[in-house]
């Protein structure tokens, strides 16, 4: 939200990459791209992409981290250097701290996490190119390499971001829509059973606008559903066009 | 209610799938009843037998059972006796009266297992603790040879349907290989290029574990290097 652009986000019914309102960028899985971890996935959703890698369950250390009757997921979301179009400095702060923080409680809701009592599981994500909905990109890439890593879930969680550009409902924001739009709705869902584990909102909104929002969420969680389920299965999967292949 | 199965037998299914809706399917394996349906908790293989659904992992790290037949690794010497890495998040011990039928003398039990040994065991008990036992016979020392790691999903294929695989495995090659359930196979045999071929074979099983004829597989070519 860093001010307005001059230029309008919308023309004749058509965003500034060519998409309508209601959909979402071209994406790709591929699963097993970590060969020493349990688990791994590279998730990519336009120009921002994602490597999701999960070691674990394992025995918790530090030890005053464990929990005696369940599993603890840690995730660890970073942005390397070269991600932005500006070097930022590696390491963890305040932002990507954050987004563990809120990751982890998003894919903690899917993991049966009392099987698998005083262990880690331990994801780290690594953004290697960043254009908006990241933390979204991040979850798919996390919950399809868990279901690789073979742990027990309820659910695979799907994200996705909606909001507002230009005064318009948007779903899954790209970087100047994202910049210079006015709200950022990210969501993530079970979409089997519909529960929600992650919503944030940047910016502001009107009910009728967090209507519609979620509205468009909900209606492209079935085709990332698709797009996970499909990638475990064969390895790789894309979305393009409207379908998933 | 309806009574609906929504897969097919040997489909493969991930987490949170809906395998079958009404209260006449059992769920089996990695399978859980959900309400009124049936859903996966993994990625795994389904299958259905009567009224029986069930899912296998295809990855996935060992989950202890009692009665296992496990390879560990003696990792350190503790007052109540020796503590094992069995390649799960926590580790197995080993107690002194379990270890052995004759009596262990202080300051002796180096003569037993000292630390890096690996040994053949079965496991008593699983709780708090994982508990370990060499008393009885096919539980041993391992000697020198060769331990690799594969999936413990895949120990089944290795092993084969009453033992044929690895029936065939010792018969062609001459080695003697020992598979415990935890993923760690022990391989052993006076010629390196025999062992060698075992090791390349036993890679190719967890390759390939879903094809059909690897035991004809495996027959070939470890009989194609004794050339």
């Amino acid at each position: 939200m860093a001010g307005k652009s001059s230029e309008p986000m919308m023309v004749k019914g058509k965003r500034l990459d060519g998409r309508k309102t209601n959909e979402m960028r071209p994406m790709k899985i591929k699963m097993g791209v970590v060969p020493q971890a349990v688990g791994s996935a590279e998730f990519s959703m336009g120009k921002t992409t994602v490597v999701a890698a999960v070691y674990g369950p394992k025995e918790v250390h530090p030890r005053h981290m464990m929990i005696p009757d369940r599993a603890l997921i840690r995730v660890k979301y970073d942005m390397l250097p070269f991600s932005t179009t500006d070097r930022i400095r590696p390491g963890p702060n305040r932002r990507s701290k954050e987004i563990s923080k809120v990751m982890s409680s998003a894919l903690e809701a899917a993991v049966y996490t009392k099987k698998y009592p005083a262990t880690v599981i331990d994801i780290f994500v690594q953004i290697t190119n960043a254009n908006a909905g990241t933390r979204t990109a991040a979850i798919n890439a996390a919950s399809a390499a868990l279901a690789h890593a073979g742990i027990e879930m309820r659910d695979l969680v799907c994200s996705v971001a909606a909001g507002k550009a230009d005064g318009t409902v948007m779903l899954d924001l790209f970087q100047p829509e994202d910049n210079f739009g006015e709200a950022d709705l990210p969501v993530a869902m079970m979409p089997n059973s519909e529960g929600i584990t992650l919503i944030q909102m940047d910016g502001d909104l009107t009910k009728k606008e967090f209507d519609e929002s979620m509205k468009l969420v909900t209606e492209a969680m079935p085709i990332l559903y698709e797009l996970q389920k499909k990638a475990l299965i064969n390895g790789e999967a894309s979305f393009e066009g409207g379908k998933v292949k | 209610m309806t009574e609906k199965l929504q897969i097919k037998d040997k489909e493969l299914v991930v987490p949170g799938q809906i395998l079958a809706e009404g209260m006449s399917y059992i769920p089996s394996g990695k399978a859980i009843r959900n309400g009124e349906t049936i859903t996966s908790t993994v990625l795994g293989s389904a299958s259905v037998k009567g009224h029986v659904v069930k899912v296998q992992a295809l990855s996935g790290g060992y989950f202890p059972r009692k009665n296992d037949m496990i390879i560990g690794q003696v990792t350190e010497l503790a007052k109540f006796g020796w503590r094992v890495e069995i390649g799960q998040p926590n580790q197995a011990d080993l107690p002194l009266r379990d270890a052995s039928t004759s009596f262990i003398e202080q300051g002796s039990m180096r003569k037993y297992f000292s630390e890096g040994d690996y040994v053949f065991a079965g496991i008593t008990e699983v709780g708090k603790f994982i508990r370990l036992s060499t008393k009885t016979r096919p539980h041993r020392k391992l000697g020198t040879g060769n331990i690799i790691e594969v999936s413990p999903s895949n120990i089944p294929r290795i092993i084969g349907r009453q033992g044929s695989m690895i029936k065939t495995i010792k018969d062609t090659s001459g080695c003697n290989v020992v598979v415990g359930q935890n993923g760690y196979v022990w391989i052993q045999g006076e010629d390196l290029e025999k062992v060698l071929l075992v090791q390349k074979a036993i890679e190719m099983i967890e390759s390939d574990a879903q094809t059909s004829g690897l035991t004809e597989k495996v027959e070939k070519m470890l009989k194609g290097g004794k050339k």
